[in-house]
């Protein structure tokens, strides 16, 4: 299987051929403002350098940061209809009252609360009212929303008064995108109706999007499926990214972890990605990135999301490099991505650290004799610097004793040197599109998050039907049923409650099935 | 400390923080309580939090909070007036004006829950509480100890219903409201412990809400100036910063509904090559160094984020997590024979005594 994998970052697109499990080639090419002239330009790069024609590339995989810049900006999002279903339970706290006032706004502030909803135990909390939910639609069609987010309480253990709701409102406004909290997230009602709030907003732009996506692979006359990466590692075909946008979040660290430990070999390591301006810093366990235990935030809005937990701190390729008091400062100030103008090897008048690691001699990049100069002394303490910053980002990262081994990756890998701390370093071939790869490799996943009473089930009879459920989640989502594993079980029992009610999460992975 | 001050909205960002560290692992995340309480003041007007010493003898105080699950609260959200119908109703049982608010329970959700009613009923709330820290269960009260009733009390739910008890003792009313929690959906919020102005002046643990938000304000500062949020922490509470760890392993059962268990740690810098365990029931109780007792309940043993100083809940801990651990001393009304009867380890079922903390 011949596969092409895409990350647009926010400084440049990167590109790479795999055929099977080898990288055929990788390219760079710049961001765009359109994004898609960007993509473009790097597909037919990558597919030159790999003397490839489109014809024989099966499928695409692309990871990209357009959603979650979007919501950032306050930009493309559409007017959304947010509808709890709950009553008389939760009035005290409407839809989206902790968001910012910037994006509350945005997307118009609407809100409804209707009856519905369960208790833990799985009681209704009050019957569901289709007279109230088509006086809702009204509303909202009499407004011109054509975004529309339901959520209710404890949907992700029962899920048919949004299923039925969404259904009513379906009818009732035609045309109108229609998203269930319970398709999104977890428990935690503010968290996952946030999600789906946002999701409901991304509607529009994600249907642009994907038929931009789509019109960028027919320009370069690529006609295998593609599909886009989530922040859990795993992917979403065309169709279903342009419903979920929202899943796109954080999916940028998520690729560069799995690209790193697909390159190197290595399931469990640190990765430390260095980029032009920044280092991201991550626990990589069984090939995927530790996940972050405490609420999220994306555009000052809480959500429960599966996000990668990762330490970004300022030192990149590019960073400034300053003598400060007997001292040597590095970062966080950086050139970014002038630096083949603004870096003194490449004949500019700012000392970087990729100048320092070309003055040690450590790489041959621009002109040597531009930083012949430079104090001995001071090329030393610079990378003394250097490595305690990647030391004390490492060692935060490090949740046991274990010599674990640190993989670089990034366009900034020169400044790592054999050794981070008493930990050995390993730098993969295609370090530097490690993202990419990431995406070009990522598989599939199912996940599931239910409350079950073990007053009436044994703890494995519960464990095994989340594992069940969270099996035909990944199958729907296109996973071949012959590989999936699981990769995360956790059981909660919820406190200060008797009857034993549990709360247990389960995911599981499997490859794509692209026969 | 004297005079009387002004709780305004955005002072619960620090409340909510500072009640999670003095929840002892427990209580349960102030969040939804918080955003509530902010809605009550801007929709009312600010809060006005008051010393004990300026409640009349005779005037009437009237504690409350919520009770159940914290994880069902974060799903259905209360409908909003529950917390005040309760707090009216037993108004009205009384047959007369109460005439402050008491917080029961300073540490996690309930350090917020008083001041929604406090802002609806524009009451005055007395800076202080009944256990000083967090506890699981309904008489574990300073109260108890000067021999409050609990009831006459009032259980209100989303729904519209309440339920007046009237018990024999306090561990009784633990149970039957129990009970009543559960057919209410998980969670329900209530009032209770009516008291008169001069009991309140010897039950109350002094100025922990004050405590709270000055916790919640050290962390936040101490973070904006890069400064070591542990430090800054434990200064503010006269707690000894007893380890650095990482969690090594966690054990969890449920026991009539309470989550209990023990948490290992490998001890990290200063206390390399020492092993930790802390065990718990909602709330951190004991904690060895190398199988020996280092404390124990009623002293705050607290978990922070070993980085961020974020208070680290039973429910958070996961393996590889890194820790610090301080304790502090417990409220002076807690470390005599009759409050260990009430919430010393013995009662937890360890088979120890309480020792005051002592730092090695």
């Amino acid at each position: 299987m011949i596969r092409i994998g895409i990350d647009v970052g926010g400084t440049n697109t990167d590109a790479v051929v795999m055929d099977g499990t080898t990288v055929v080639a990788g390219v760079k090419a710049p961001t765009t403002a359109d994004v898609l002239s960007g993509v473009v330009a790097a597909l037919q790069d990558v597919l030159r350098t790999a003397s490839l024609r489109a014809e024989a590339i099966d499928v695409v995989m692309i990871g990209t940061t357009h959603f979650t810049n979007a919501v950032v900006q306050r930009r493309d999002l559409a007017p959304t209809a947010a509808v709890r279903l709950g009553l008389p339970a939760t009035a005290a706290l409407p839809p989206m009252v902790d968001w910012p006032g910037d994006l509350r706004d945005a997307i118009g502030n609407h809100a409804w609360l209707a009856h519905g909803g369960h208790e833990f135990d799985g009681r209704s909390i009050s019957p569901l009212d289709e007279g109230e939910l088509r006086g809702i639609a009204a509303e909202i069609a009499r407004q011109g929303i054509a975004s529309v987010a339901v959520s209710s309480v404890f949907s992700p253990v029962n899920d048919e008064c949004e299923r039925r709701a969404g259904a009513i409102l379906a009818a009732a406004l035609p045309g109108a995108h229609i998203t269930l909290s319970a398709e999104i997230g977890r428990i935690g009602l503010l968290e996952r109706e946030n999600a789906a709030i946002m999701n409901a907003c991304l509607r529009d732009l994600s249907r642009n999007v994907v038929a931009a996506f789509r019109g960028a692979l027919g320009a370069c006359g690529i006609t295998g499926r593609f599909y886009l990466t989530q922040n859990d590692g795993t992917l979403m075909d065309a169709a279903f990214a342009e419903r979920f946008p929202v899943l796109t979040f954080a999916s940028g660290p998520t690729n560069s972890m799995r690209g790193a430990a697909f390159l190197s070999g290595v399931a469990d390591a640190i990765v430390v990605d260095i980029g032009g301006t920044t280092s991201d810093v991550g626990l990589l366990h069984k090939g995927f990135p530790r996940q972050a235990m405490t609420a999220v935030e994306i555009g000052g809005v809480r959500t429960n999301f599966r996000m990668p937990d990762v330490y970004s701190m300022g030192l990149g390729g590019g960073s400034l490099v300053m003598e400060e008091g007997g001292g040597v400062r590095v970062g966080p100030r950086s050139v970014g991505f002038r630096l083949t103008e603004a870096a003194l090897c490449f004949g500019g008048e700012t000392l970087t650290a990729t100048d320092i690691a070309v003055a040690a001699g450590r790489i041959d990049l621009g002109n040597r004799a531009r930083v012949a100069h430079l104090p001995a002394a001071l090329i030393d303490r610079t990378r003394a610097r250097i490595a305690l910053m990647l030391e004390n980002a490492v060692e935060r990262s490090r949740l046991t004793p274990d010599r674990l081994p640190v993989i670089v990756v990034g366009g900034g890998s020169i400044l790592a040197e054999q050794r981070i701390g008493e930990l050995d370093v390993v730098k993969p071939a295609h370090f530097a599109v490690a993202n990419a790869v990431g995406a070009a490799i990522a598989q599939v996943s199912g996940e599931i998050d239910r409350v079950y009473s073990l007053a009436t089930m044994s703890r494995d009879d519960a464990l095994a039907d989340a594992r069940t459920r969270a099996t035909a989640n990944a199958v729907a989502a296109g996973a071949r049923p012959d590989t999936i594993a699981v990769v995360d079980v956790e059981d909660v029992p919820l406190a200060y409650l008797p009857g034993n009610a549990t709360r247990v999460h389960v995911r599981v992975v499997g490859d794509l099935d692209v026969g | 400390m004297d005079a009387s001050r002004r709780i305004e909205a955005d002072d619960l960002e620090d409340i909510a923080i500072g009640g999670a560290v003095l929840g002892t692992g427990g209580g349960g995340d102030p969040y939804i309580g918080k955003l509530m309480a902010q809605r009550a003041i801007r929709r009312r007007g600010a809060v006005t939090l008051i010393n004990v010493e300026q409640v009349p003898d005779d005037a009437l105080v009237v504690p409350v909070c919520m009770m159940g699950a914290p994880t069902v609260m974060t799903e259905k959200l209360p409908q909003g007036e529950e917390i005040v119908v309760a707090f009216s109703k037993l108004e009205r049982l009384l047959g007369r004006r109460i005439d402050a608010v008491l917080c029961c329970e300073a540490g996690g959700l309930n350090s917020t829950t008083p001041f929604i009613v406090a802002a609806e009923t524009g009451r005055p709330l007395i800076d202080g509480d009944g256990m000083g820290r967090a506890y699981p269960e309904l008489q574990m009260v300073t109260f108890t100890l000067h021999g409050v009733a609990a009831t006459p009390m009032v259980l209100a739910d989303d729904k519209g219903n309440s339920v007046v008890l009237e018990t024999i003792d306090n561990k009784w009313t633990e149970r039957l409201a129990r009970s009543c929690t559960i057919d209410m959906g998980g969670s329900a919020l209530l009032a209770f412990y009516p008291m008169s102005g001069g009991v309140a002046k010897r039950a109350v643990v002094r100025g922990t809400l004050g405590l709270a938000a000055a916790l919640g304000r050290t962390l936040r500062e101490s973070r904006a100036a890069h400064a070591d949020p542990v430090a800054a922490v434990a200064g503010k509470l006269a707690a000894q910063h007893v380890f650095d760890g990482r969690v090594a392993d966690v054990e969890r059962r449920t026991v009539g509904g309470f989550a209990r268990g023990a948490a290992l740690f490998d001890g990290l810098e200063a206390a390399r090559g020492h092993r930790f365990r802390i065990a718990f029931q909602n709330e951190f109780l004991v904690i060895e160094r190398d199988g020996a007792a280092l404390a124990t309940t009623p002293d705050l043993i607290i978990l922070l984020d070993r980085d961020t100083g974020a208070p680290v809940t039973t429910e958070s801990l996961k393996f590889g997590l890194r820790v610090a651990c301080i304790v502090a001393p417990g409220p002076a009304q807690w470390r005599t024979p009759a409050g260990l009867d009430l919430i010393g380890p013995r009662y937890f079922g360890y088979d120890i005594d309480y020792h005051p903390f002592a730092p090695a």
